[in-house]
């Protein structure tokens, strides 16, 4: 009786080789601009007034506004964000689609911090065989230095990972002087203890860990995939057989494991396909490194897409080596489950029975012969232009929401408690609930007048000249009377339209509410009680 | 059914004993991290049985050494907005309700604080919305019409003393004479023409008026509007306590109507008294204030001055005004 293969296996320590190449350097200048965006934006300042924050994102929370420059975000406009997660989930579909999984391997926090962590580890350790010894020594005086410099500078990173998320919830220069003389609200020291904690331990200690057993987004990403999405891949049948490169008949790999010692997951990607890549393309950088100094071309691990690999004639063997056969056995490998098992299938009739040996001639001819697709054919497809039109659909209507979202917002809801009143002389009056928003800065008035097809009356309770002053941002309810002289055509109707209108004193601009007036005969009608 | 206990070849787990039809039960022990987390559960269970009420009494609980007690907090929260509202609430409890609509901030206190004592206290019988329920002659407190005058000052009175009862020797009381046994059949009969006909709703007949004149003007008025004195209604207008039918205002007409109120001076204080006078005032039907001799300069003061230090009067200093909180209205 066999058990199956544990889903989990214990964590195996990681010492990724420094590498430099193109993507390295890519991964620079993102690492250093999402940083920089994350720690730098809350201390961007903009004047919105004498009585509004000058932050220039702000989530005010307590306030119930959310300011992004000059875009104020009121509750209820929440769909503007509902709108830009929507976008963020559709632009991720689009790059895993085009890229795979580009966004776990370059701007993923995860992947940046962890990074960081990493270039502190060897900036004090060094590189990977320096650490690799330092892992197995004994725990002397020297360890234990450089152990705890290195611990003590993720917790300094940490820390100010934690801190400059809780400048995005108040105004950043007040709480970071409440920070420094401890008089802070004990919410933002907690928020920084928590995410100094996560900061710390995911990117210092469980790095990969975390992409593999904690993170849904790997366990999703196969289903927004398929054969033409460019993901980091391995030219097997430029590279295999490997071998020395003196060697007759052997691929343009000479099993250097460059791409191995680099990546930071800690897999070979000569194997094909894996869950556990994440598509950073350090690998391509290593062994492109490699290619040049044993005068190969380029791009034996490259991006690339699964219908990019030649086709295999009658009669002739797939240079693929088989899945799953050695790699258990092969001390290259970290071993880990998974690896392998979740690589792509090797399409039938392409699994070489044989030896590899024995595929090894005609690899090259086969390669002379064979053009793959253009990059840009793998970035624009169908299924990726699809992606794009919604998210620009979506990203189009917001905007457009955005410029006609009216500077004059009211509601206005007719009390029913009771629906009519009438007066000692018979006048049949109703009251709505009228409330008003005022987004600017400064107070504004606004007038009060109505249309309907009969005559009506409008007063305001508590306010003699129909004008309500709205404070600066905030919303005031306005209990507002509507009054039909008895016997008028208002009264006796059962129903009257009636259209609420406000006005901008200053400004002049308008707007309108419709709404209903209760009368009163149509009620004695319905209820047989007479006035 | 229990057999030997052994040791399971492909787990190498020993099993039950226990055989159900050739299937043996596994004796698989507990994960540990799941026994651990049901030791921690019931050591949390009795400490917290110590610490917190929690073994049910015949009449009540185990108070548990903490102390603790929800009502206590809530309580101590109560105690503690009262606190924070107390300069409002004396303010409240002491300003001239005459000014009252001056001070923007204690007016807009006391409207607030009134709305919450109204649905707590005045709803039961006025309704949710105040518009009163016409059959059992709960006032509509959102008309124009004040059986007892709708200044805030009167309106107050009314909520401090009750209508009617037995309970507050100041009590507003008046009471319409049932003319059942007076009056005959026909009497009635012409009165309910004349008095429907008062307010346009049928025509007027000359018998009618002329018992009017002798049964019913002393309090109503010989023209029929009422006297606020009194609390008789205005009988010209087009609002009717009990309805205007004729079969309603028969009724009242032979056994007469006797609405009662209850005196809330006692049971909600002062400030709310005036709080909630503040809000029915503000319900749509409220009187402007007259009759109360307040100079224009000393109007001005009152609206400016803060609301914690605000006066009792313009006329009064402070320290007369905590001997004698309560300002009797003319």
């Amino acid at each position: 009786m066999t058990q199956p293969a544990p889903l989990f296996a214990a964590q195996e320590p990681i010492f990724p080789r420094r590498v430099s190449g193109r993507f390295r350097t890519l991964k620079w200048w993102i690492m250093g601009l999402t940083l920089g965006i994350y720690y730098l934006v809350p201390w961007i300042r903009w004047d919105r007034g004498p009585n509004l924050p000058d932050q220039a994102v702000l989530v005010d929370l307590a306030g119930r506004r959310f300011y992004f420059f000059w875009i104020e975000i009121w509750p209820h406009e929440f769909y503007f964000v509902a709108g830009l997660l929507i976008m963020a989930g559709l632009g991720l579909f689009l790059f895993t689609s085009a890229l795979g999984r580009v966004w776990c391997g370059y701007t993923c926090p995860q992947t940046v911090w962890t990074d960081l962590f990493i270039l502190v580890e060897r900036w004090i350790e060094g590189d990977r065989n320096a650490r690799f010894r330092l892992w197995k020594a004994k725990w002397d005086a020297r360890k234990w230095r450089l152990r705890l410099t290195k611990w003590l500078v993720w917790l300094l990173i940490a820390v100010a990972t934690g801190g400059a998320w809780v400048f995005y919830f108040a105004d950043a220069p007040t709480l970071a002087r409440e920070l420094l003389t401890l008089d802070a609200h004990p919410v933002a020291y907690a928020t920084i203890a928590v995410l100094t904690g996560t900061t710390f331990v995911l990117g210092g200690f469980l790095r990969e860990q975390v992409c593999i057993y904690m993170c849904p987004w790997p366990r999703i990403q196969g289903a927004m995939m398929d054969e033409g999405t460019l993901t980091v891949g391995y030219r097997d049948w430029r590279g295999e057989p490997r071998g020395k490169k003196r060697v007759k008949g052997a691929g343009d790999c000479i099993d250097c494991m460059a791409c191995v010692n680099v990546c930071p997951m800690g897999i070979d990607i000569r194997e094909g396909q894996q869950m556990e890549c994440i598509t950073c393309a350090l690998c391509i950088d290593a062994c492109d490194d490699v290619m040049a100094k044993i005068g190969k071309p380029r791009g034996l691990i490259d991006y690339l897409a699964l219908d990019d690999r030649p086709p295999v004639l009658p009669g002739e063997h797939a240079p693929v080596r088989p899945m799953g056969s050695d790699a258990l056995d092969d001390p290259n490998t970290t071993g880990r489950p998974g690896s392998g098992d979740t690589a792509v299938e090797p399409v039938e009739g392409r699994t070489a029975p044989a030896p590899h040996a024995a595929a090894a001639p005609f690899v090259t001819r086969h390669s002379e012969v064979w053009a793959p697709q253009p990059v840009w054919r793998h970035i624009f497809r169908p299924r990726t232009i699809l992606y794009s039109v919604a998210w620009l659909a979506i990203g189009v209507a917001l905007v457009f929401a955005l410029f006609v979202r009216p500077e004059i917002e009211m509601t206005a809801a007719p009390v029913r408690n009771p629906t009519f009143v009438t007066l000692s002389d018979g006048a049949i009056r109703n009251a709505y609930d009228v409330r008003l928003r005022n987004k600017h800065g400064e107070a504004r008035e606004f007038h009060l007048s109505l249309t309907s097809e009969t005559a009506l009356a409008i007063s305001l309770e508590g306010e003699d000249d129909r004008i309500v002053t709205v404070p600066p941002d905030a919303t005031r309810q306005q209990r507002v009377y509507v009054t039909a002289a008895p016997g008028s055509d208002a009264a006796t109707r059962a129903l009257t339209d009636l259209r609420l209108w406000v006005e901008d004193v200053a400004s002049g601009e308008r707007a309108y509410r419709d709404t209903i007036f209760n009368g009163k005969e149509s009620f004695d009608e319905r209820t047989g009680a007479a006035g | 059914m229990a057999d030997e206990k052994r040791i399971d070849e492909a787990t190498g787990t020993e099993t039950t004993g226990h055989t159900w039809d050739g299937i043996e039960e596994l004796n698989t022990p507990l994960p540990r991290w799941w026994l651990w987390t049901f030791y921690a559960t019931v050591a949390w269970g009795i400490v917290y049985v110590i610490l917190f009420p929690a073994w049910p009494m015949v009449s009540s609980a185990t108070q548990g050494v903490l102390g603790y007690s929800t009502r206590a907090e809530v309580a101590a929260e109560i105690e503690r907005v009262n606190l924070s509202n107390a300069d409002l609430l004396e303010s409240l409890r002491t300003v001239d309700l005459g000014v009252l609509e001056r001070n923007e901030a204690l007016h807009g206190f006391a409207v607030r604080a009134g709305a919450s004592v109204f649905a707590n206290n005045c709803s039961q019988c006025h309704g949710r919305g105040a518009a009163g329920v016409q059959a059992a002659g709960y006032p509509n407190l959102l008309d124009d019409d004040w059986l007892w005058g709708g200044q805030i000052t009167d309106i107050a009175d009314t909520v401090r003393h009750g209508i009617r009862n037995e309970d507050d020797p100041d009590a507003r009381y008046s009471e319409m004479p049932a003319f059942d046994e007076i009056l005959a059949d026909e009497e009635i009969a012409a009165l309910v023409s004349h008095v429907r006909g008062l307010s346009g709703l049928a025509e007027g007949e000359a018998e009618g008026a002329q018992l009017f004149l002798d049964n019913c003007s002393a309090c109503h008025g010989e023209d029929g509007r009422g006297d606020r004195e009194l609390g008789a209604p205005n009988l010209t207008d087009a609002i009717w306590l009990y309805g205007g039918t004729p079969e309603a205002v028969e009724h009242t007409i032979r056994y007469s109507r006797f609405g009662v109120m209850p005196p809330w001076g006692d049971r909600l204080g002062e400030a709310q008294v005036r709080a909630v006078a503040a809000y029915v005032h503000g319900l749509g039907g409220g009187e402007a204030q007259v009759g109360v001799p307040l100079s224009e300069a000393a109007a001005e003061e009152a609206a400016d001055v803060p609301e914690a230090s605000f006066p009792a009067s313009a006329d009064e200093t402070p320290a007369e005004a905590d001997a004698a909180p309560v300002r009797p209205v003319d």
